[in-house]
């Protein structure tokens, strides 16, 4: 129930006359505020700086420290006001939240220590409002992402008890972690330049051979380029075979590219090895030589702007299929025209559209090399018009790819955005089940016996123990949706349970098999075959006083054993993971207190304090007379 | 002497191309004048924005506290208490139907509480002009709270009385009666089945329809409803609620 609509109680309250007429039942009984003291006002001295607000204004959140006792730990007597030895500023923000019932983040405060004082004053982050929402999730990811890099800095310090080949791997990742990584990644940078050098050499012509024939380089010193060839392989090989041995994953390392740029690089090498003298493949030899340029991409482990490159490229792919095929079409269209436009003229150079695509390649990109020209008027129209789209159709993609690259060198916000949309998923569902507390927290308190005030009995501290767990506008609340029971003669159940009943109504004809029926359903089984047994007992119109007693019973009952979630409005639970609240077996827990206190202690601690509840699968009926005091056994702690 | 003509004639030609030229642009200038004039004459073209800022901007100050302490039967503090509250939710002063709506389904999560509160809306809206001001509350408050048995059951007949016509016939109760079990929602135990309302309907005109004439007036409504001990009862149920 939101804080701001706390004032409209009453009115619901009072709006519920309209209802009596139409009731059969008698109303309960409504709660009376005992200590029925005038709205005051409450001096908060935060680090010197006086808030004042009114005591209701505090009490609409009670699984926040100041809504809840806790705030008397820290009641200042000589001066009759509570001190916080916290930052005045923040305070602000967050006392405004209980005025508004919206958490805002100031843009200039630290976000850790925003998230500092949240924690301390027992809010959760989630309820932020919208409108900052977006900036503090900004903030704190940032924020870890420091933490993070400070976090790998410190880790490349050496970790004790590395074997050899993660040593190994580490020093092939990471080269600067120590002095022979480094070296080691020199010399391989080294050799790859040298390679690369060499091949590039091997073409140049270089001196005269007496039959007055340019020869290149590579065949006139041959053996030395050969000697250059095999070193640099013999380093490629070693290099390659000491990260296959270090690999973590063997598998997953050949697989990637940088891997398959190693083999394919060192590969002709190999094959020349194995082929030589053989006329037939030498062709097929020499192109593979080709292959030895690859060796250049080795070079993109050791600079981190080449990575982001290919990287670039890659998630760019949607852009340059976008530019590669309108430059098709219109390739393809100018071309056409052009063939036909100089189809007429003699010793057109347009023999044909495929030939036609060279000009329109050429002069769309503005290349212009003039060996293919058009003679006729309409031709050289045409052609004007191509060369001018052309510098429009390739300009347009251009800048995209550009301020692609640079939005992925600084930062890759196409993941983030999905890493913040799984956290938006877990965070709504958060602020869902915080919601959702209102109504889960009635059937709770239906579980606790709280609205047990239909008959009087009961001792007098049981009364006022039970009494102290809600705030009196809980009670209120409980009353009135209690009220509204009693008018429709139905019961507000669980949404699990509610699905169950509907299994079970529909299997109901067949009376013979409710006990093996129950077996089946698993944890809440035992429980539910006793409602299974009661829905057999003929529903008299008239509803007797004990007839209710059972169904409020049993609806306590199987509510316990369904009611998970209800941990879920005290503060400690509300930063648990919900799957940790979940797990609670409902043969073990006798029953958890209302989830109003703030209960540092985990939910499995009150199983062992229940020690003389009944068990919930009792097959026997419960003894009819002072179905109160069962009811409040049940829900003791 | 063909120069003097020559430029006369030039002169005239010039002269005729001022005066297209200008010619032009004067009417250029008309219609950007006109279309300006357009503009500003037809106020329907506001932003809606700034139509819904205006309808925001109407405020409503309600009656002084002594007024109202003369009117209804609270306290000042108890005014006070009760107005904080009411303009925490309603900055402007007025509570619209979609607003009350919003406020009273805060109140019952798990099902539909829209009907009721329309039909609510309705008996608060005393002067029906769509919107509840702080008088029509703290009025209608006044009576549920603080009110005798009679004015009590009168209020609740008005509430049921949809068309306000004196008569409560089945049609109207039935809508009332769904409208409270669409507050229960649907996971209820019993599950609710489609006659429920209409059973409930049946038994409530038994109880209140005297000489069986297929309406209950007011009259058979209060006789009715003082016969019976459980209403008196939970008619008292709420009166420690301020």
């Amino acid at each position: 129930m939101a804080a701001g609509v706390a004032a409209w109680l009453p009115f619901a309250r009072a709006a519920a006359i309209g209802w009596m007429p139409v009731a059969n039942l008698p109303m309960p009984i409504a709660p009376t505020n005992k200590n029925k003291h005038q709205d005051e006002l409450i001096i908060l001295n935060v680090s010197g700086r006086r808030f004042q607000t009114w005591r209701n204004t505090l009490d609409r959140y009670p699984d926040t420290l100041l809504g809840s006792s806790e705030k008397e730990f820290f009641f200042n007597e000589e001066t009759r006001e509570y001190f916080f030895d916290r930052d005045p500023d923040v305070f602000r923000s967050i006392l405004n939240f209980y005025r508004t019932g919206k958490l805002h983040y100031p843009r200039y405060e630290c976000i850790s220590a925003y998230d500092e004082e949240l924690a301390f004053f027992g809010i959760i982050p989630e309820i932020i409002s919208d409108c900052c929402y977006e900036e503090y999730k900004d903030r704190k990811r940032e924020n870890a992402e420091r933490l993070m890099d400070d976090l790998e800095d410190n880790k490349d310090s050496k970790l004790p008890n590395m074997t050899f080949r993660e040593t190994m791997w580490r020093a092939f990742e990471n080269p600067h972690t120590s002095t022979m990584a480094l070296v080691f990644y020199y010399v391989t940078g080294f050799f790859i330049a040298i390679s690369v050098i060499t091949n590039v050499v091997e073409t140049v012509p270089c001196g005269y051979m007496p039959n007055q024939r340019d020869i290149p380089c590579g065949e006139r010193y041959t053996e030395a380029f050969f000697c250059m060839d095999t070193a640099c392989v013999m380093i490629f090989t070693v290099e390659y075979l000491m990260r296959l041995f270090a690999a973590p994953s063997r598998y997953r390392f050949m697989r990637s590219v940088m891997s398959i740029i190693d083999v394919v690089a060192i590969l002709p090498y190999y094959i020349g090895l194995v082929m030589t003298n053989n006329e037939d493949v030498s062709g097929a030899f020499v192109t593979l030589r080709v292959f030895r340029v690859f060796r250049i991409f080795k070079f993109s482990r050791h600079s981190q702007g080449l990575r982001i490159l290919g990287y670039t490229l890659k998630s760019c792919a949607s852009e340059l299929g976008f530019l590669l095929f309108s430059l098709t079409m219109a390739i393809i269209i100018f071309a056409t025209v052009m063939f036909y436009a100089e189809k007429g003229s003699s010793s057109s150079k347009f023999t044909s559209i495929p030939a036609s695509f060279w000009y329109t390649i050429v002069t769309m990109t503005t290349l212009g090399y003039g060996d293919m020209v058009p003679k006729t008027i309409a031709g050289k129209i045409f052609g004007s018009i191509c060369s001018l789209s052309g510098v429009l159709v390739i300009a347009l993609p251009v800048p995209v790819i550009v301020s692609n690259f640079s939005r992925i060198y600084h930062q890759n916000q196409r993941a983030d955005k999905r890493r913040a949309q799984k956290v938006q998923k877990a965070r709504l569902s958060r602020m869902r089940i915080s919601k959702s507390g209102s109504s889960s927290a009635f059937l709770h308190s239906k579980r606790n016996g709280l609205n047990q005030s239909l008959e009087l009995t009961g001792s007098l501290e049981e009364d006022q123990q039970l009494k102290k767990t809600t705030s009196l506008l809980e009670s209120q609340h409980h009353h009135l949706l209690h009220c509204l029971e009693k008018t429709t003669n139905h019961e507000f159940v669980d949404e699990r349970l509610y699905e169950q009943g509907y299994m079970q109504t529909a299997l109901q004809n067949f009376p013979s098999q409710s006990p093996s029926l129950s077996s089946e359903e698993g944890i809440t089984g035992t429980c539910c075959s006793r409602r299974t047994k009661k829905s057999m007992q003929p529903l008299s119109a008239t509803h007797t006083h004990s007839h209710t007693h059972n169904l409020q019973e049993l609806s306590a009952l199987h509510i316990q054993c369904g009611e998970r979630q209800a941990l879920n409005t005290s503060r400690s639970s509300l930063n648990l993971m919900s799957d940790e609240s979940g797990s609670l077996n409902c043969k073990s827990s006798g029953l958890v207190t209302t989830a109003i206190i703030t209960i540092p202690t985990p939910p499995s601690n009150n199983s062992r304090a229940s020690p003389d509840a009944p068990p919930p699968p009792n097959p026997d009926a419960p003894p009819l007379p002072n179905p109160g005091n069962d009811v409040v056994k049940i829900s003791a702690l | 002497m063909s120069a003097p003509v020559k430029r006369t004639q030039w002169d005239e030609d010039l002269t005729q191309f001022r005066k297209d030229y200008s010619l032009s642009k004067k009417v250029l200038l008309n219609c950007c004048l006109v279309r300006r004039i357009i503009s500003w004459a037809s106020p329907n073209k506001k932003d809606s924005v700034e139509d819904e800022l205006e309808l925001s901007a109407v405020r409503h100050r309600p009656e002084a506290l002594e007024q109202l302490e003369a009117q209804t039967r609270f306290s000042r503090k108890e005014l006070q208490i009760l107005y904080r509250g009411f303009k925490n939710e309603c900055p402007s002063g007025v509570v619209n139907e979609d607003t009350f709506k919003e406020i009273y389904a805060q109140f019952f999560p798990q099902g539909d509480a829209s009907t009721y509160a329309h039909f609510l809306f309705n008996a608060f809206d005393t002067d029906h002009n769509d919107s509840v001001s702080f008088e029509d509350f703290v009025m209608g408050l006044s009576i549920l709270l603080r009110g005798t048995v009679q004015e009590k059951l009168n209020w609740a007949f008005n509430l049921y009385d949809i068309n306000k016509d004196g008569y409560i016939t089945k049609e109207e109760m039935f809508d009332i009666i769904k409208s409270i079990y669409d507050m229960m929602g649907k996971c209820t135990y019993p599950m609710l089945k489609e006659e429920t309302p209409r059973q409930h309907v049946e038994i409530f005109f038994q109880k209140m329809d005297k000489n069986r004439d297929g309406v209950v007036t007011i009259d058979e409504f209060i006789d009715c409803c003082q016969n019976d001990e459980n209403i008196m009862r939970s008619m008292q149920l709420f009166e420690n609620v301020i």
